[in-house]
């Protein structure tokens, strides 16, 4: 069963889907935190940062993997002490590749939240004040849950964009079987090696599908969250 | 009682009040923009004077003199938004426990069955915000800031949003909310019919600044506030006492200090039930000899106490006169040539008509 893919290309299946999953889970929190800042946030430098967290969807990403090489190598201003006190080492790693596939998939999920975020009306959280609710008891009570459809969205969107990763990730973790040749590189692979032709286009039909179901899930989900939270 | 003192200015604008309200409902009235609802913001603690105090009961909230800025959550002032502001992802019954659950311990106040009880709320516990008509949301809004355990309700324009039919039937809970509540209540509106069925105490407020205050009685019947006087449906607010129902003429005799009054048969009134009455000042003829065979059931001894200017454009064309009938103010608008033709005079005995079915409009229980 299932041996309309081979074992190396099963490997490459399963492991952008933990490339991905990983670089959601790294940066959910961060860009959930990111969003809010730059929703609610008023502060000198805003726009800076506004303009930080989306330069992956512009810059060419083999400059964010070229840039996470040069902060995160073993000789690098964050992966030197990274690697000397305590043996991590990001780069031609699985977890590098996560790394890389989280940084260019950020903007999208900060997206998704601050749209949810824009939506929502404060009028709610005054009103939840009004009622004798502090700070933390709001947003866990009131704007976490009204904020979670576009979390999710968000969430699924950038592990469905992760699965496809290639620039950064091939750039910054390489392009090693098992270890960081997700799906997009070992097409690449593919096309690369005389006939490989078949291969990449049964890797190619899987990303495509994968992809597809990643955002009709992402949509199908929306609309449930949306009618349990009573937004229509 | 709460004490209320307060200083805001944004380009274009400044807000400068100081009033009290005490017990039972305060209405703050003024067309949009006099700043009645920056005034309620203010004392709910959502928005930040420049300066100012707010006490109540004694108790400080604000006062900005001292540093004392108490934030919304520790002011326990139940608020109803004019967009009822439900929790869209609770049920109707988790959002009328919302503040039940976060107010103190040994905070007294009515039950989660007496006031869904009193607000008719039962069938809609299960439901969901999002179905509900604006006159329900509004319902569950009152019950929810109610069961906060509030020590002073505070309500924004709470009818304003709803079409005519949805106010009536908003109107009348309020009306009870009023009587078991037993607190100080904010009233913020520009709508003179819910300050004639609500209001005990009137604040009135133009471009900042409070023009008037006092018992709602005694500044519906004064010629010289022109917020009041100016209106189409200017007039005397006569408190009543239903005397009897007689549904064989289709009358309802009122009772009110200085005389009685026939109005055309108002059904669910009973003897001994207590309401008040808006008498308009152009609904209002006088005489100066009690007239015979005319139409109007309601001819009042009455003394003249003054003649003022109505502030109409062209000017004195037309005036108040400001009646007595018994301990009861009444304000009457006629010509300038009434005036001469009768030979008006302060002092004058005079008889005040009105036609009762001028009354269909403006009442509410009180």
């Amino acid at each position: 069963m299932m041996d309309w893919l081979g074992p190396e290309e099963w490997q490459a299946v399963r492991l952008s889907l933990g490339v991905a999953a990983r670089s959601v889970l790294v940066s959910l929190v961060p860009a959930v935190l990111v969003a809010m800042t730059l929703a609610r946030g008023r502060f000198p430098g805003r726009l800076l940062l506004d303009a930080l967290v989306h330069l992956p969807l512009v810059v060419p990403p083999v400059v964010v993997g070229w840039g996470l090489l040069m902060l995160f190598g073993i000789r690098g201003p964050i992966g030197g002490p990274l690697n000397d006190w305590f043996g991590i080492r990001l780069v031609f790693t699985t977890e590098g590749a996560a790394l890389a596939t989280a940084v260019m998939s950020f903007p999208l999920i900060v997206r998704a939240v601050r749209l949810g975020l824009e939506g929502l009306d404060p009028g709610l959280e005054a009103a939840a004040r009004t009622l004798g609710a502090g700070r933390l008891d709001r947003f866990l009570g009131i704007t976490l849950p009204l904020m979670s459809p576009g979390i999710l969205a968000g969430a699924v969107t950038a592990f469905a964009a992760g699965l496809g990763e290639f620039g950064a990730v091939i750039t910054f973790a390489s392009n090693i079987p098992g270890e960081t040749q997700t799906l997009p590189l070992a097409i690449y692979s593919a096309t690369q090696s005389p006939g490989g032709e078949a291969m990449a286009a049964r890797l190619a039909g899987v990303s495509f599908a994968l992809a597809l179901a990643g955002l009709l899930l992402a949509e199908l989900i929306g609309r449930r969250m949306h009618r349990a939270l009573g937004r229509g | 009682m709460l004490e209320v003192a307060l200083r805001h200015a944004w380009p274009g604008f400044a807000l400068d009040v100081a009033f009290t309200a005490p017990e039972g409902v305060t209405a703050l009235f003024g067309a949009s923009g006099c700043g009645k609802s920056t005034v309620l913001a203010a004392v709910a603690g959502l928005l930040r004077p420049l300066a100012g105090r707010v006490a109540l009961d004694g108790a400080v909230l604000l006062d900005t003199a001292r540093g004392v800025v108490l934030p919304p959550e520790r002011r326990r002032c139940g608020v109803v938004f004019q967009d009822a502001r439900l929790f869209p992802h609770l049920s109707v019954a988790a959002n009328l426990r919302y503040g039940l659950k976060r107010a103190p311990r040994d905070a007294t106040g009515p039950g989660f069955e007496e006031v869904v009880e009193l607000l008719g709320i039962a069938p809609l516990l299960g439901r969901r915000p999002l179905g509900l008509s604006g006159g329900e949301r509004q319902r569950v809004a009152l019950g929810r800031a109610l069961l906060a355990r509030p020590k002073l309700l505070l309500m924004d324009e709470p009818l304003a949003a709803l079409d005519a039919p949805r106010r009536a039937e908003v109107l009348p809970f309020l009306a009870r909310l009023r009587d078991v509540a037993r607190l100080p209540i904010l009233y913020v509106t520009h709508a003179l019919e819910e300050v004639d069925a609500l209001a005990d105490t009137l604040v009135l407020l133009e471009a900042g600044q409070v023009i008037a205050a006092g018992p709602v009685e005694a500044l519906a019947a004064r010629a010289d506030l022109p917020a009041l006087a100016r209106r189409r449906d200017a007039g005397a607010l006569v408190p009543c006492t239903v005397l009897a129902q007689d549904p064989a003429r289709g009358l309802t005799r009122l009772g009110f200090a200085g005389g009685e009054l026939v109005a055309p048969l108002r059904p669910g009134l009973s003897p001994g039930g207590r309401l008040r009455v808006r008498i308009r000042a152009r609904d209002l003829a006088v005489a100066t000899e009690p007239p015979r065979g005319i139409s109007m059931h309601n001819i009042l001894p009455c003394t003249l106490l003054g003649i003022d200017p109505a502030g109409e454009v062209p000017e004195g064309v037309e005036v108040f006169l400001r009646l007595a009938v018994g301990a009861t103010p009444l304000l009457a608008r006629v010509t300038r040539d009434t005036v001469d033709r009768l030979a008006l005079r302060p002092g004058m005995p005079l008889w005040a008509l009105v036609k009762s079915v001028a009354f269909d409009h403006a009442a509410g229980s009180a």
